[in-house]
């Protein structure tokens, strides 16, 4: 990684300069006050930057060699499933077939990509157990609160108007209660027990008549398969209440279990987790929506749908909860979801799993005997280590994260989820190879070492990264939030 | 199965199984109830090799007809711009587009400072005082600001114009409904907001007033008379504006806005059907810690070195669970580096160059489409969209605008029934006098 720091694009800006060939102008050319009263014109420039094209090359070039990706090198950070983004999915997006079509054009003009959405939908369901999919939402948080809000639709349209709440486990995604918030919910706790799986006496307590649905993950964020799951949907569905799927972990249960089978009644997906489109830096991603079939009346619309030969929109969808997203959800990282399905078929994904969770295991039984293994049962695709053993020697969770920086890895989610001390969530995935597996395990057993025999070398770090440890309560508390041109 | 995405060898299956202590794979799924357990092939599609795909894949994007091939005339909220090549060499490079949101400062500062770089330029635009990281698109970043004005005001009503995008009202109004809030539109009148029939509806109890600038039909509204309703009491103003036209309109917060939203989609991102294109989220000073989303923010680490972290994180999912100010958690941090990438390299006078070809085209289309016998409809201001009413529907025009090569305007009747026979048009800088006068040509001969 570079180590030079990177002046802001705003400081190489020289007036005077242009990066854009912008087309010229083909008309004659009219005064903008002719066209604009002057009221309404634009009185002081906006200070975008002046560079030429070279400049900005070498500037995101700079900046990138100060990020690290999947391709940089191993990414193990639990629940985000960062595995390989095939470049081929990234080469269709661009096919102008794709990448330049207008979203209000006749659908006459567009029945390739409707055959894809279609297609890509009716895969979904095939791959969740769920009678239709909508690949409206943007992302998994955008799942949720859709998948809430039909919830909620069904309940009110039943005339269940005291259904409320929605229980959420303590190791649960944060967007869980957030969506249940936004969805006008009110989040309830359900505990974990030893085995960290959902107590279930403790489910059956907060269970009752205003339960408007459970929210799980299963495999749980600990990368535990909730065994108990058809008792689970058997205590939530006796109660009235639905069962809602956060399909973040799907990339354990590909082909060899299915949300639908289980006794959910609602699922998303998260296709830049599960289905290889990339993360982006923070997204963007997609988030299809599956239910059941009592659930299909309140789907968001439009929906697409075949007739015949031709796919169109049908917005005839009269208890819909409406529209959750402009246009038709992320076509471009769609696009991307249904190349990756269609690269692997039904072997290659059920494959995708297996190897996702043989490589988890793996690495948890040979990090076992260094860290300690809140929950010993076989994970799944991830599972979790505390770092209690090296607190007691002064060196915390965080510290070994920035250990593993030294090392040229991304260390594992920390701190996530909350119910386990100093946390540290490992998540693999399939495409990486034994070797790295390998190599990342004897880094973690140096760092365990360390902590015992030379523990400042570990609080210390990183050590060559190209920054060090940030001061972030000054962020916080005097919030730059942009560059300001000094007068 | 050997995959050129699975690098596990049978020696490495072997060998992992006896560290694990299984003698099957089987094994690790064993906790998974009998019941539940998937038997046989999923009856997803088959797999091809890359050569068959690709085929594939071709025959379906064959199937669309891109506005590349054919000129086109949508806008509506997606617009067909000028990409620099350039951004899509910044946004392949891996390190960007392989990477998760940079929790991690130490090896993400290439991330947080092309963001904080966006936070800037989207400010900068929009004439307001910081914007956060991004949004997933213009319509739910909108929807954002009324629930934000709503847990700031502890009011209840939104009041949003008729001439607000009317995918951008809908997605308010499922939003609104999660929050049992009441959304009230305010009619337009001569294609703008009617300001009596805001006056008339503004009250003590209005969380906000939503406006778009310029708005759906093109026009541009009087933000300077809008903004003296709006704030009569505590009710925030949202502005939403197409970020192109602020390259010559006076930005919304140069009239008291209080939060601006929009897309960046016209800088660097492609239409691809809608999506994903990239929401934005301006504000205030006074307004900072109830912004939904991330932000970054600037610092320096322990020796002293700029750098840059996701800061003021109190506000969100991960940290406040049901007490945050939004559940958004991914963004679309990739396309914001792409329009933060187009926006530099179009720059300061060329933003102002491209705005005002989008105004000058729109206008000499204006002119053409009157001469050739088109009836126009816009009295207002307007800045690279406008209305024309057609002697038949705008579906069948549409077909005839096709089969002479073109792809035509967006009918208004969808989603304004008095407006029948009526076509939005878009003009930007990429549409050429030669195609222009075309379109004239035709829809002045359409009976
Ligand atoms: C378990 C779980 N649920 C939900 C989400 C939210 O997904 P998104 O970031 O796409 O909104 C995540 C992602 O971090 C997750 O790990």
């Amino acid at each position: 990684m570079s180590t030079e720091n990177q002046a802001l694009i705003f400081e190489l800006s020289q007036e005077g300069r242009a990066g854009h060939s912008l087309p010229e102008l083909d008309i004659p050319e009219q005064d903008i006050s002719d066209l604009l009263p002057e009221s309404f014109q634009r009185t002081e420039d906006a200070e975008l930057p002046e560079v030429s094209e070279l400049q900005i090359m070498r500037h995101y070039t700079a900046l990138s060699k100060r990020n690290h990706g999947v391709d940089s090198g191993f990414y193990p950070l639990g629940s985000c499933t960062m595995k390989y983004n095939p470049k081929i999915n990234e080469d269709v997006a661009k096919y102008p077939g794709f990448a330049h079509i207008h979203p209000y054009q006749d659908e006459s003009t567009i029945q390739g990509a409707l055959e894809l959405m279609y297609r890509l939908q009716t895969n979904l369901e095939e791959i969740t157990g769920m009678d239709q999919v909508t690949l409206q939402p943007a992302a998994g948080a955008h799942g949720e609160w859709t998948g809430l809000m039909l919830i909620r639709a069904f309940h009110e349209a039943n005339g269940d108007m005291n259904r409320t709440k929605v229980i959420v486990p303590d190791s649960a995604h944060g967007t869980n209660p957030a969506s249940a918030t936004v969805a006008g919910f009110e989040a309830v706790t359900v505990r974990s027990n030893e085995r960290g799986l959902v107590d279930l006496d403790h489910l059956r307590e907060v269970v009752g008549e205003d339960t408007a649905a459970l929210m799980l993950t299963n495999p749980n964020t600990l990368g535990l398969f909730e065994e108990e799951i058809e008792e689970m949907a058997t205590i939530v569905h006796e109660a009235g209440g639905k069962l809602y799927y956060d399909g973040a972990n799907s990339n354990a249960i590909l082909g060899i279990t299915r949300p639908g089978d289980m006794g959910f009644d609602v699922v998303h997906l998260n296709l830049h987790k599960t289905f290889t489109t990339p993360h982006g830096g923070g997204g963007p991603g997609s988030g299809p929506v599956g239910v059941k079939s009592d659930l299909v009346p309140y789907l968001p619309t439009p929906l697409v749908v075949k007739d015949g030969e031709e796919y169109r929109f049908d917005y005839n969808v009269p208890e819909s909860i409406g529209r959750v997203k402009p246009y038709y959800g992320n076509f471009g990282i769609n696009v991307r979801a249904y190349t990756y399905i269609r690269t692997m078929g039904p072997v290659g994904l059920r494959n995708v799993s297996e190897y996702a969770v043989l490589n988890a295991n793996y690495m948890f039984r040979r990090l076992e005997p260094y860290f300690d293994a809140p929950y010993t049962q076989h994970c799944k695709h991830e599972f979790v280590l505390s770092g209690r053993r090296q607190k007691k020697l002064g060196v915390r969770t965080l510290d070994m994260a920035k250990r593993l920086l030294d090392f040229g890895y991304h260390p594992p989610t920390i701190y996530f989820p909350l119910n386990v001390e100093e946390c540290l969530m490992v998540e693999p995935t399939e495409t990486e190879s034994r070797e790295t597996l390998d190599e990342f395990i004897d880094a973690m057993i140096q760092i365990a070492k360390e902590a015992e025999e030379s523990p400042e070398t570990v609080q210390e770090a990183p050590h060559n990264t190209v920054i060090g440890r940030m001061d972030e309560t000054t962020a916080a508390r005097k919030p730059v939030l942009r560059y300001t041109k000094e007068a | 199965m050997t995959h050129r995405y699975l690098p596990m060898t049978e020696k490495d299956l072997q060998e992992m199984m006896e560290v694990i202590g299984i003698d099957s794979v089987e094994e690790l799924f064993s906790d998974i109830p009998k019941n539940v357990r998937f038997q046989g092939d999923m009856n997803v599609e088959k797999a091809l090799d890359e050569t068959a795909l690709v085929k594939e894949m071709q025959r379906l994007a064959g199937r669309n007809k891109n506005t590349k091939d054919y000129p086109s005339f949508l806008g509506a909220g997606v617009y067909e711009h000028y990409i620099p090549s350039i951004v899509n060499h910044v946004i392949g490079r891996s390190e960007f587009y392989t990477a998760y949101t940079p929790y991690q400062p130490e090896i993400s500062q290439g991330e947080l400072q092309a963001i904080f770089e966006f936070q800037t330029m989207i400010a900068e635009l929009t004439g307001m005082d910081l914007a956060n990281s991004s949004m997933y698109d213009g319509p739910t970043a909108l929807a954002e600001a009324g629930m934000m004005s709503a847990g700031h005001t502890k009011k209840k009503k939104i009041l949003v114009s008729e001439t607000v995008h009317p995918e951008s009202r809908e997605v308010l109004v499922s939003n609104a409904k999660g929050q049992n809030l009441e959304v009230v539109e305010v009619r337009e009148k001569d294609g703008v907001t009617d300001l009596d029939h805001l006056e008339e509806l503004y009250s003590k109890d209005v969380a906000s007033v939503i406006v778009q600038y310029p708005n759906f039909l093109g026009n541009v509204e009087d933000l300077a008379a809008i903004e003296k309703i709006a704030h009569q009491e505590k009710a925030l103003l949202v502005v939403s504006s197409n970020p192109v036209s602020l390259g010559v309109l006076q930005p919304p917060g140069a009239f008291g806005a209080d939060v601006v939203v929009g897309d960046a989609q016209p800088f660097g991102i492609p239409t691809q059907l809608g999506g994903p294109h990239c929401g934005y989220f301006a504000t205030t000073k006074k307004l900072m810690r109830k912004v939904p989303g991330r932000l970054v923010g600037q610092t320096t680490d322990d020796k002293g070195e700029r750098g840059f972290v996701l800061t003021l994180q109190a506000r969100e999912q991960h940290i406040r669970r049901d007490k945050a100010t939004s559940n958004i958690c991914s963004n679309q941090a990739l396309n914001a580096l792409a329009a933060s990438v187009a926006m530099s390299a179009i720059g300061k006078e060329g933003l102002k160059n491209m705005a005002a070809q989008n105004l000058q085209k729109a206008h000499y289309a204006k002119d053409k489409l009157k001469e050739a016998g088109v009836e126009v409809i816009n009295g207002t201001p307007f800045f690279n969209e406008f209305a024309v009413r057609l002697p038949k529907s705008v579906r069948e025009v549409n077909k005839e605008l096709l089969e002479a090569g073109m792809i035509g305007g967006y009918d208004l009747s969808i989603h304004y029934p008095q407006k029948e026979n009526q076509m939005l048009l878009a003009f930007t800088e990429l549409r050429t006098k030669e195609e222009i006068d075309h379109l004239a040509n035709v829809l002045g001969g359409v009976k």
